[in-house]
């Protein structure tokens, strides 16, 4: 009953005031429209960046890098335990690039619960052919469901269809740039001559654009298959093996107990780009806090209009307390009037804030480095809105509880005497 | 049956030297009374009048209302007391312009609970017929004359039928008709109904109408 007869009162107190309490709401609606389409936007941008890299990269990558071998002969010798050994010039000469015991090494990865999944490759140094003139290239062989499932591969090609490398035999598919250096179209043939000089011939079915241009004008990918062929390894030839974990942060410890568990190198994404983070995490932390300076802001507007909500009501209070109404209840008439403003003001602003994010979301946006993306990206992140909605209601108890304090102190006898 | 008594109260202010404004005033007052307290202007009888209403609560002595005292009491069990024993009548009508007249007067009923909104509605309705003003329960306060706005404070003081009403110039802000007629209202109060009533005023004419005259002078209680 008397909560009841407390947001009666509250509602009759903003309905006499209703512009007052409009424009209070106004301010919130505005801070949590901006609040939400800010984040909702940097957050898509920051997945799209963060996605250029991330969808690319593995988790962890197990190779085998050349280099000399650490133990050398001499130092296992008895006669010379004592002495220190000095060899220079050592070669790496016995070492190989490719991963041992490959099968076994991927069929234990898969068992791994800790693994989403992994994508077997082969690089393979060539040159293509143009006339005269020899332009030197990567192949990558790759499993191409895998690739597509793990790193998105055919987000990243705009012409041809990546399912290609597998259906068509002796496929491949061109980095944009190396497709125009080749002048090659899809359809056409191209030719290829390893480092052994051994000459290939492949037909384009599909160009890849990454967005880093550097890369597109040397890389190109191939079927394993055909890269195997094409290097002339055995079927069991593989170089690389990325891994996708559930976890990425799990990326640096799991490198270390691969590395001595196949006995290969492993390297975690965390070491190979470690700026990378940093970027992503300051942007985040700039847009919350462009977010939470505009509801402050909002809060003081809801502040000063209570106040003088308050100098005006001053007769009403003393009124409402002589007939038996306690500071209490003056002090939640007046929370409830600041509840009220904030979550309206809230629930309007969550409102808008979709809607204008939305409308980002139309705004085209097109560039060379992603081609699948035509409109600006936008995070539609429920965790936007609850933190938008929560806050709101926060800044507004606050804001309202310094003048329903204040209101709840005031002292009948001096505003009736007063007159 | 004693319904308000007030023994050896006295009221100091301390700023910026000490002036004592009210001296060991004593009175009771029985049921179906109707006193006024006259007093040229700072004699201290508006003072008096809202310690006995528990609004001002920094005096010396004692104060009980029915037979509790109410030194001691909580802010929120003094704003019950005068919720349910005291109504008041001002100067300045003092009527929440927010609402309409009728729900001016339902809401010390809807506050003290003790009936449902229906109930507190009727018995609204009843007290404004009674005052001969139910016509206009559905204007907002502002729209209101003086004398309308003074009604419905009546009613709004009768509304949870109060063992005490307390009236600080009643008439102050009237002309001379419609000062009649509200003590017209309040002596027919306490003729029909027993209702007790404490009448603050200078308004001399006003008080020689009354049962008892209680007059002041410098805080004290010079003729009662």
């Amino acid at each position: 009953m008397n909560i009841q007869l407390i947001f009666r009162i509250a509602g009759s107190l903003l309905m006499a005031r209703w512009k007052q309490t409009l424009v209070a709401a106004a301010g919130v609606t505005f801070s949590i429209t901006m609040f939400i389409a800010l984040l909702s936007f940097m957050a898509g941008l920051n997945d799209l960046l963060d996605g250029i890299m991330l969808n690319r990269t593995a988790h962890v990558r197990i190779f085998n890098e050349i280099k000399p071998g650490i133990h050398q002969p001499v130092n296992s010798a008895p006669e010379y335990k004592g002495s220190y050994n000095f060899i220079r010039s050592v070669k790496s000469g016995s070492s190989r690039q490719e991963i041992y015991n490959s099968g076994a090494i991927m069929q234990a990865l898969e068992k791994d619960s800790r693994v989403k999944g992994i994508a077997p490759k082969i690089t393979a140094q060539v040159f293509f052919n143009d006339g005269a003139i020899d332009i030197t290239g990567v192949i990558n062989g790759i499993n191409v469901q895998a690739e597509n499932n793990l790193y998105h591969f055919s987000e990243y090609v705009p012409a041809g269809n990546p399912l290609d490398l597998l259906n068509v035999s002796n496929s491949i598919i061109l980095g944009n740039g190396l497709a125009g250096k080749l002048t090659a179209g899809i359809g056409d043939v191209v030719q290829v001559t390893t480092v052994k000089q051994e000459r290939f011939s492949l037909k384009v079915v599909g160009f890849y654009q990454s967005g880093v241009q550097e890369l597109d004008k040397v890389q190109s990918f191939a079927s394993i298959g055909t890269t195997q062929k094409i290097l002339g390894k055995a079927n069991d030839y593989i170089t690389d093996i990325q891994v996708k974990l559930n976890d990425i942060n799990q990326a640096p410890a799991l490198a270390k107990e691969y590395s001595q568990l196949f006995q290969a190198d492993a390297e975690d994404i965390q070491t190979a780009n470690a700026q990378f983070e940093t970027g992503s995490f300051v942007r985040t932390l700039i847009s919350y806090l462009v977010g939470i300076t505009l509801l402050i802001v909002a809060g003081f507007g809801i502040y000063n209009i209570l106040n003088m909500m308050i100098y005006e009501k001053m007769d009403s209070i003393a009124i409402l307390k002589a007939v038996g109404f306690s500071g209490t209840d003056v002090n939640r008439i007046f929370l409830v009037i600041a509840l009220s403003i904030g979550l309206f003001g809230g629930m309007l602003g969550l409102l808008f804030g979709f809607l204008f994010s939305w409308v980002i979301g139309l705004i085209p946006f097109i560039t060379a480095a992603l081609p699948t993306v035509k409109t600006y990206p936008i995070d539609y992140n429920p965790v936007f809105y609850f933190i938008g909605c929560s806050f709101s209601i926060v800044t507004t108890y606050l804001a309202g509880w310094a003048p329903a304090r204040k209101a709840s102190r005031v002292d009948p006898v001096v505003i009736i005497r007063g007159k | 049956m004693t319904v308000l008594e007030a023994s050896h109260v006295g009221k100091r202010f301390h700023d910026p030297v000490n002036i004592e404004i009210l001296k060991d005033i004593s009175l009771s007052i029985q049921k179906g009374e109707f006193v006024s307290i006259i007093g040229k202007s700072g004699s201290g009888k508006s003072t008096l009048l809202y310690i006995l209403s528990t609004m001002d609560t920094d005096y010396e002595g004692e104060l009980r209302i029915g037979q509790e005292v109410m030194r001691g009491k909580s802010e929120k069990q003094l704003a019950r007391v005068r919720n349910e024993k005291i109504g008041f009548v001002f100067q300045f009508h003092y009527l929440l312009t927010e609402f309409t007249a009728l729900e001016n007067v339902m809401l010390p009923g809807l506050k003290l609970g003790l009936y449902p909104e229906e109930v507190v509605r009727q018995r609204a309705l009843e007290h404004l017929k009674g005052l001969d003003i139910e016509k206009l329960a559905g204007k907002k306060a502002n729209q209101l004359s003086g004398g309308e706005k003074q009604r419905v404070a009546i009613a709004r003081a009768l509304i949870n039928d109060p063992s005490v009403i307390m009236c600080d110039e009643p008439t102050g802000n009237l002309d001379k008709k419609n000062s009649l007629v509200v003590f017209n209202i309040f002596r027919q109060l306490t003729q029909e109904h027993h209702q007790t009533l404490l009448v603050v005023t200078h308004d001399e004419e006003f008080a020689g109408n009354t049962q008892r005259i209680i007059e002041m002078e410098d805080g004290r209680i010079i003729k009662q």
